[in-house]
């Protein structure tokens, strides 16, 4: 038990402690790299918590797809480092601000829950937690009975943002000599071959 | 030493706050913002799961999955827009996108 609290602690400060690092750090790229690192991390604290099909959706899904666009973009646009930092300095007080008044907010509400009638204490514990089935088993049992619809659209989702992205990023360059290979083989022999009729000892 | 639901709550809401954090203090660059807005649907998905295990309820993990979804999506349009912008206009500068302002 106290090796999992341990693990706990580690997993979520290294989480705390990337994602601060993702909103400070001066290059994108680095942005990126622990935003992956912070990916990592939750989806430690999911498999510690014991939801590793979550886990390795995160990782898969996040890591493998997201972070790695990211990446892609980052490095692909040729930006300017010094000019996009240039009001980091200017917001911090008001961002800090909102930030800090929101976090207290949220641990207030947390607190509220706790002192309540419906405590956080009461809630661990509002259905004793039997595990027949593993993980991936109960999810896929549900998921694809009850909320099979639900998946249904999120397969749509994901169609319409592939297509939407393809749309936007397709062009079309004018002036681009590209080969037609079908009208290269439909081509006429009237239009390729032209014969000659040469008289004979006539010269060209 | 018990880790509770209240301690998995707590990891939430800092990664929510400093989402939120990123997006008022990197004004200029959309890529950090974008990424910020992955950390906070982070956090929301660190919520669901949490809640879900902790009352035995599976329900939260499947909309943990739809939440995931939604956020490659987002992800994917949000670059392609950005992609975009930049061929355009050069810069990716949160304060220059104001030609609709009228």
């Amino acid at each position: 038990m106290i090796l999992q609290a341990l693990a706990f602690y580690v997993f979520a400060f290294v989480v705390m402690a990337s994602a601060a690092m993702v909103v400070v750090s001066r290059n994108p790229v680095y942005s990126v790299l622990f935003l992956i690192l912070a990916f990592f991390n939750a989806a430690a604290l999911f498999v510690l918590i014991g939801a590793e099909f979550i886990a390795m959706i995160l990782i898969i899904v996040y890591v493998g797809a997201v972070a790695v666009l990211f990446l892609f973009v980052v490095m692909m646009l040729d930006i300017n480092l010094t000019e996009l930092r240039e009001g980091f300095l200017r917001y911090l007080p008001v961002g800090a601000l909102i930030g800090l008044v929101l976090l207290a907010e949220i641990l207030l509400g947390l607190g509220v829950i706790g002192s309540g009638t419906t405590s956080l204490a009461g809630l661990d514990k509002a259905t004793p937690q039997v595990i027949a089935v593993d993980n991936t088993r109960a999810i896929g049992r549900v998921l694809y009975t009850q909320y099979f619809y639900l998946f249904q659209v999120a397969g749509l989702v994901l169609l319409v943002a592939m297509i939407g992205a393809i749309v936007l990023t397709l062009r079309t360059r004018p002036g681009v000599r590209r080969q037609r290979v079908s009208e290269q083989l439909y081509r006429p022999k009237g239009d390729a071959v032209t014969l000659v009729k040469v008289p004979t000892r006539g010269g060209v | 030493m018990v880790i509770g639901l209240g301690h998995y709550l707590f990891v939430a809401a800092v990664l929510f706050t400093l989402g939120i954090l990123g997006i008022f203090l990197n004004r200029k660059n959309v890529i950090v913002i974008l990424m910020c807005v992955e950390l906070m649907l982070l956090a929301v998905n660190i919520n669901l799961v949490a809640f879900s295990v902790f009352q035995g309820n599976i329900v939260g993990q499947v909309f943990a999955m739809l939440v995931l979804t939604v956020a490659a999506a987002e992800a994917a349009i949000g670059l392609a827009i950005l992609v975009v912008y930049f061929r355009n206009r050069g810069t990716i500068e949160v304060e220059d996108i104001n030609a609709m302002k009228g």
